[in-house]
């Protein structure tokens, strides 16, 4: 296999791995959003927790994954993204660390006034990491101010309230809507009784804001400054960002979509989803499986009209990385695609096992038989 | 403090409260997967009860650990961008196959563990926990891996024109002997905290008289793997000693405080103040040729001492700076073959020329005074060494004495007889814990200053941000840790006291057998 094509296929493994994130850890996400209202009071909202008990230590691990494989893949791209985005990665640490504590812990103290206060962290724990991962997707579209010296060594401009402007806080509230739909389908499914009913009659909201707020962000786009390459581009170079130049054009982040008319799929893919949501939510497994198609969309969307750009610079647009100029060395990148093609089904095998062990929905009475064992 | 002081505490904060947890998961979940293979073996529910009830006291602990750990991966990029950024394509390889290989495995089945206990066969939840322990134990490994080319950077060579290094032969990388050395001892380290763990708070119960059958028969599962455990680590900790000598041959020196290379084979001090400003150790208790025969393995291989190492590495630097010298015109006249060639000729020490990118930016024209200067920071802090070692040793002994007796008492069934051996075992809850931060305090500080021995120093190693933000991150995850750790502390002293009866929810075989 050579470089340009091993890229390639890093490229779409880190859009499944994304998927797999927004997917998996997804839902974990909504149902967290969700618990403070769906679920009034202790046991409602113990049926909520869980119903992602068992298995939401497994989905978190694909953001882990995610992050690793950013890291061996893309180590430029890991290094300028992660301390470029310091505080927001800060805050969305700071979130997740509220989540095996809040699960593991909540249930073990005595008292409403405790309960009621972890119940609200494990909210941050879902609202902030899918809001401030949305922003993040935003800024890939608007640009942020970094460039490298010749050492190759990062430097950047960016502060927190930069990366909040506008267009990324929109592309936020479209992660917020979509994961909370994707969370409402969840808790329908799995929790027995009002909380599931409540979850239920969330999901037509959810869909449509959802519909509302992608649509806008679609169109805002057109009047966005997208990138394009503009020198000829070795796909089989070194990976060093500071050898192209790099164009301004507004409404770009189009230009795929205009050579390559098969991408409109994957925005379909998330309207779609998002109303086969809404009409199969009286068949809560076939909800959930609709309402998983909408973060695939929205990934692959992104995904196919930042190509080949991973992270535009608004300052040194010339430095900007890109697919060609931000991957790890083809032996790395090789002997990483092996890994993955052995172990990713692996991992889904077992990951199914599990799902299937732990079919059923979580009931009031299961709660209370095993007080200590559930969350 | 600048930003590479408060990154360097940054990170050894979090790593250090991390490592809190992590030996603890380790060393747990092996006993968890030993204690319910007696319950399927023999049938008798009590060994479930055991599982149940240290399982509860493992899934706090656990919680912990994933808290902390998921800062350890996103912190190389937030704090050390042009770390990441130099050796991603060998580092993060590792890192994402931990992920794969391990962490997916850990964190389904650690559900299963707990949910699962009604919904599969006995035998199905065997392979469960087990798949757990080895999932941890994995996880250790590639982590480990990654930490041991950052002693010993094997199988890599640096890429001019990505400005990075690079895998040239990944077999190397994954079988680096200072990795499975580091592994083992790691592990058995885990081992240790897991057995004392247990051993010590068992010896509370029988101290209280209470839940006399399952403490004693977790004293005795505690004790026979804590003994096999604490043996591992000392001999396999022997076994670091000498891979390190192989190359981080100023550790060796500094743990030591061994200023001048001595006349093989060199003698272990035992005792001594060492002094960084004159160069000398106050008070020195030697044993002659122990140390020779630890670090070379042979009686007639010299171990080099610091100021030699100094001397060494002010050749080192002068040579580096030749290769800095044709890299820098590499960057202005990237086809000019000869300048590849002096490069090549020099690049293994490179690392050493950017030692003095603390005192100048234009390497070159160092003075000899800067090159001194810099030759002279290749020193770690060797009083802290010196004592972090000694304490991590002795209490290694220790171990193996406490082990020792709990395994013979145990043989003779009696445990419960000496009041004073339950509390001695009782008061070492925290020692491990002790023993396994100063061991990664001797392994990372020791270190210094490389972020990657003899290639890239550590202060070349942080991102580009600003020192408020690290400020901000740093105050943020000590306070969010310390609480969290209070939290922790509290939940696993409640449960504790309430015992496994309570815990459980059901009356214990134990307790059935104590009323009889």
């Amino acid at each position: 296999m050579d470089y340009e094509l091993l890229r390639l296929v890093w490229w779409a493994l880190l859009g499944v791995l994304l998927i797999g994130l927004a997917i998996f850890d997804g839902f974990d996400y909504g149902t967290a959003i969700l618990l403070p209202f769906v679920g009034r009071n202790d046991i409602e909202r113990r049926q909520v927790i869980n119903s992602i008990g068992p298995v939401w230590e497994g989905n978190q691990v694909w953001l882990i994954l995610g992050g690793g494989a950013i890291f061996a893949a893309f180590p430029p791209l890991y290094a300028a993204a992660f301390s470029g985005f310091y505080l927001a990665m800060f805050l969305v640490l700071a979130s997740l660390i509220l989540r095996p504590v809040g699960f593991k812990f909540r249930s073990k103290f005595v008292g409403s006034g405790f309960r009621t206060m972890w119940d609200y962290f494990l909210f941050i724990g879902g609202f902030v990491p899918a809001l401030i991962f949305g922003v993040a997707f935003g800024n890939l579209f608007v640009g942020v101010p970094y460039g490298f010296d010749g050492d190759l060594r990062f430097h950047e401009e960016i502060t927190l309230f930069s990366l909040l402007n506008p267009f990324a806080v929109l592309a936020g509230l479209v992660s917020v809507a979509m994961l909370t739909l994707h969370g409402a389908t969840w808790i329908a499914y799995k929790v027995d009784g009002i909380a599931g009913a409540r979850a239920k009659a969330v999901i037509p909201y959810a869909a449509v804001v959802f519909f509302v707020l992608f649509t806008v962000a679609g169109y805002w786009v057109l009047h966005l400054d997208g990138y394009r390459i503009t020198s000829l581009i070795d796909t089989n170079g070194p990976s060093n960002p500071t050898i192209k130049t790099v164009a301004r054009v507004t409404g770009g982040w189009w230009a795929n979509y205009g050579a390559h008319p098969l991408f409109w799929l994957a925005p379909l893919i998330a309207y779609l989803g998002a109303f086969l949501a809404v009409v199969t939510r009286r068949w809560p497994l076939a909800a959930w499986v609709s309402s998983a198609l909408v973060p695939l969309g929205v990934i692959a969307t992104a995904g196919l009209s930042l190509f080949p750009f991973f992270l535009p610079s608004s300052s040194h647009p010339d430095q900007s990385l890109t697919l060609w100029d931000a991957s790890s060395s083809k032996l790395t990148l090789g002997v990483m695609l092996g890994v993955t093609v052995i172990f990713l089904p692996i991992i889904l095998a077992y990951t199914g096992w599990a799902y299937k062990i732990m079919a059923g929905k979580v009931t009031a009475a299961g709660i209370e038989s095993d007080s200590h064992g559930n969350y | 403090m600048d930003i590479v002081d408060l990154s360097r505490l940054q990170f050894a904060v979090t790593a250090l409260y991390h490592f809190l947890f992590v030996p603890l998961t380790l060393g747990l979940s092996i006993l968890l997967g030993i204690m319910e293979t007696v319950y399927v073996m023999t049938g008798k529910t009590i060994w479930r009860d055991l599982v149940k009830f240290w399982g509860t006291l493992f899934g706090i602990n656990f919680a912990m650990g994933v808290a902390t750990g998921i800062t350890m991966e996103f912190q190389f990029g937030t704090n050390w961008a042009y770390y990441s950024h130099y050796v991603g394509d060998v580092f993060g390889a590792p890192l994402a196959i931990e992920g794969m290989m391990a962490f997916f495995l850990e964190a389904t089945m650690v559900g299963l563990f707990f949910f699962g206990w009604n919904r599969m066969s006995k035998l199905s939840h065997l392979g469960v926990t087990w798949a757990l322990a080895i999932a941890t134990n994995l996880s250790a490994l590639w982590i480990l891996i990654a930490n041991g080319w950052m002693q010993y950077p094997a199988g890599s060579y640096f890429n001019a024109d990505t400005m990075r290094m690079e895998v040239s032969n990944f077999m190397e990388v994954l079988f680096n002997p200072v990795a499975q050395a580091k592994f083992v001892h790691t592990v058995s380290a885990g081992y240790v905290v897991g057995s004392i763990f247990v051993l010590s708070i068992s010896a509370l119960y029988l101290l209280r008289g209470r839940h006399k059958e399952l403490a004693k028969r977790s004293m005795t599962v505690a004790a026979a793997f804590g003994l096999a455990s604490a043996l591992s680590v000392v001999v396999l900790g022997d076994e670091s000693g000498y891979t390190a000598g192989l190359n981080q041959k100023m550790k060796i020196a500094a743990v030591e405080a061994m200023w001048d290379t001595e006349p093989a084979p060199a003698s272990f001090t035992v005792f001594g103040i060492p002094d960084m400003k004159s160069h000398t150790t106050k008070l020195e208790v030697k044993v002659p040729y122990v140390l020779g025969l630890i670090a070379t393995r042979s009686s007639d291989t010299e171990v080099p001492g610091i100021n030699n190492l100094v001397n060494l590495a002010k050749i080192r630097i002068k040579n580096g700076i030749i290769a800095y010298d044709a890299l820098a015109k590499i960057k202005k006249d990237r086809g000019n073959t000869a300048l590849r060639q002096t490069l090549k000729a020099h690049v293994a020490d490179l690392g050493y020329a950017l030692l003095l990118k603390r005192f100048r930016s234009d390497v070159q024209n160092a003075t000899p005074a800067e090159i001194d200067a810099a030759a002279t920071s290749t020193i770690p802090n060797v009083p802290v060494l010196f004592w972090s070692f000694r304490f991590m040793v002795g209490l290694g002994f220790f171990f193996i004495g406490l082990f020792a007796l709990a395994f013979y008492l145990s043989a003779k069934r009696r445990l419960d007889v000496s009041k004073v051996f339950l509390r001695v075992c009782l008061w070492s809850l925290p020692l491990p814990w002790i023993a396994a931060e100063l061991g990664w305090i001797v392994a990372e500080y020791g270190r210094q200053p490389w972020i990657i021995e003899g290639v890239l120093p550590t202060a070349l190693g942080v991102s580009g941000t600003v020192v408020g933000n690290v400020l901000f991150s740093l105050i943020g995850f000590a306070v969010f840790y310390s609480s969290l750790l209070v939290a922790d502390i509290y939940l696993l002293t409640k449960y504790i006291n309430l015992g496994p009866d309570e815990v459980l929810g059901h009356k214990t075989e134990d307790s059935i057998i104590a009323a009889e």
